[in-house]
């Protein structure tokens, strides 16, 4: 029943309408553009919806159910437009056809957690394999998001022209190429449910760890890859899904401690851990175990119990590293990667002595493969330091020093080499 | 709708084939576009002639240039194509994975613009 409605409830009207966006404007979106197969002309109409909430809202009270009317509203808004269109257009044919279907066809709009939830086709489009990885980063936070393209190209430090094109072009190439919009057959699934994931990751890591620039963290990216790992654990509770968002907790729960007040970098080792969030990490570790219990574990799952490890431990002296060298075991059998093997020999360092740990990563830097990343000589020199082979260390140090962007890392290291100079 | 198959392959690679190689990529082929003049899919194709065949032609200001050879040298070379219907670029791709090269080479897909 609608909601009786005075002269002074404008404001009133104007935050149920606000809320309206912020909770459900991704989902009218989504159901619009499976509608009109067309992303820019879904957002106009979604744009126009939320225009004529605000105009009709407060004289005819809001409506029992909002998402519905604003996407009735959205979808005559866009055949209007598309009947202006019509008089311009070469394809008037084509258009009318399509007008005529939509105007006779009623929309379904599926209920939450629904797997023909449209969301969860937008998710599995924006994340198409078609589209080149920046592209899918783009155009996921900017959809399903709903960031702006200016919020975008500040957290990924690009120009805001060159952001824009990316969206416009993948957008371009939904539409040109026919990227359909649709869950894909369960036959496909897995390989398409990766492409999601991986995406997801990026923008987390992206956040998590700049490559370059000041900041260490970029939370707001952190916290949005949260948002949307907990939209597809949601749509899609595949264990790699929910591995992946108890990953992405599990160590978003360190955020604060990972800087001190002046902003440096703080080493897990060195962390305060009382500053880490522990709700995120109830969360994180429920998400973990109920990821390992499925039994179909995946890497994403493996590194969520790596973390949860470190997690249940209060400092780094008391962590388990046993269980985390299992648990690298797997992943490398897994996922054969040289930075798994040097996380795993950092682990080793941490169960056998730094001896067996610089044995390891001597041995992995001779097989050439990590001879340019800056954390392989960061993790020897910390291991020859506390070995105190000074001199080898500096000239660890250095090389790592050579090698990084990212200025607060830069800065941890060279306070390294002063306090082994000093 | 349509899209364009462009087959890239290694020249080369396939001047090395033994004739038994040579005739059993034929049959595979063969195969192939009798599957998918089945499925609806097949619209047209054709083998190339090598791109030692390929002559590029420009015309600047009324004035005709030729050169010998294809207008890029890259390491694979258009080989041949397909012309698909295809429900959308999943449908499409689907249809392309299963062109004898792409074990081998790559599979360009292109949707054809509609006029």
């Amino acid at each position: 029943m609608p909601a009786a409605a005075g002269s002074g409830d404008a404001a009133r009207v104007r935050e149920i309408v606000d809320r309206v966006y912020r909770d459900d404007s991704r989902r009218v979106l989504a159901t619009l553009i499976r509608l009109f197969g067309d992303f820019d002309i879904a957002e106009e109409a979604l744009h126009d919806a939320f225009v004529a909430a605000l105009e009709r809202w407060p004289m005819e009270g809001v409506p029992g159910n909002p998402r519905t009317w604003l996407v009735s509203a959205g979808r005559f808004k866009a055949i209007d437009q598309l009947r202006r269109r019509v008089a311009f257009d070469d394809r008037r044919a084509e258009l009318e056809r399509q007008i005529e279907e939509l105007s006779h066809e009623e929309p379904v709009i599926a209920e939450s957690g629904d797997i023909t939830d449209d969301r969860l086709r937008l998710v599995f489009t924006c994340c198409h394999p078609a589209l080149s990885p920046d592209a899918q980063v783009a155009l996921t936070l900017h959809t399903i998001g709903g960031l702006t393209t200016e919020e975008i190209a500040h957290a990924f430090l690009v120009p805001s022209p060159t952001l824009a094109q990316r969206i416009v072009r993948a957008k371009g190439k939904i539409r040109d190429a026919r990227i359909p919009y649709e869950i894909p057959e369960a036959a496909d699934l897995p390989d398409r449910v990766d492409a999601v994931l991986a995406t997801l990751y990026l923008i987390f890591n992206e956040g998590y760890s700049a490559t370059f620039g000041e900041a260490v963290t970029r939370a707001d990216l952190c916290g949005e890859a949260i948002r949307l790992a907990r939209l597809v654990v949601e749509l899609l509770p595949e264990p790699e899904a929910i591995g992946l968002l108890a990953m992405m907790l599990l160590h978003d729960s360190r955020r604060a401690a990972r800087t001190n007040d002046a902003g440096e970098l703080v080493i897990l080792d060195e962390q305060d851990r009382s500053r880490w969030n522990r709700s995120q990490i109830r969360e994180g570790q429920e998400l973990t175990e109920r990821a390992l219990r499925t039994r179909r574990v995946g890497p994403y799952a493996i590194q969520a119990a790596i973390a949860a490890v470190h997690a249940d431990a209060s400092s780094a002296g008391e962590t388990d590293w046993a269980q985390i060298v299992a648990f690298y075991d797997l992943l490398l059998n897994m996922n054969p990667s040289p930075v798994v093997e040097l996380n795993r020999a950092a682990a080793i360092a941490m169960r056998d002595g730094p001896e067996r740990g610089l044995d390891l990563i001597n041995a992995l830097l001779a097989r050439g493969e990590l001879t340019s990343y800056h954390l392989a000589h960061s993790a020897r020199a910390d291991l020859l330091r506390r070995l105190a082979r000074n001199d080898a260390a500096l000239a660890a140090y250095a090389a790592a020093l050579e090698l990084t962007t990212q200025e607060p890392e830069r800065r941890y290291i060279e306070r390294r080499i002063k306090s082994l100079q000093g | 709708m349509k899209y364009l198959c462009l087959i890239y392959d290694s020249e080369a690679q396939q001047a090395r084939m033994t004739r038994e190689e040579g005739g059993k990529m034929m049959a595979e082929y063969g195969a192939f576009t009798e599957a998918i003049k089945k499925s609806g899919h097949y619209l047209g194709g054709n083998p190339l002639q090598p791109t030692s065949t390929a002559t590029t032609v420009r015309s600047r200001s009324g004035k005709v240039s030729t050169t010998d050879g294809p207008y890029a040298e890259t390491k694979e070379q258009l080989g041949g194509y397909y012309m698909i219907e295809a429900k959308d670029l999943n449908d499409a791709v689907q249809v392309a994975a299963r062109i004898p090269a792409a074990r081998t080479g790559a599979i360009e897909v292109r949707p054809i613009m509609v006029m």
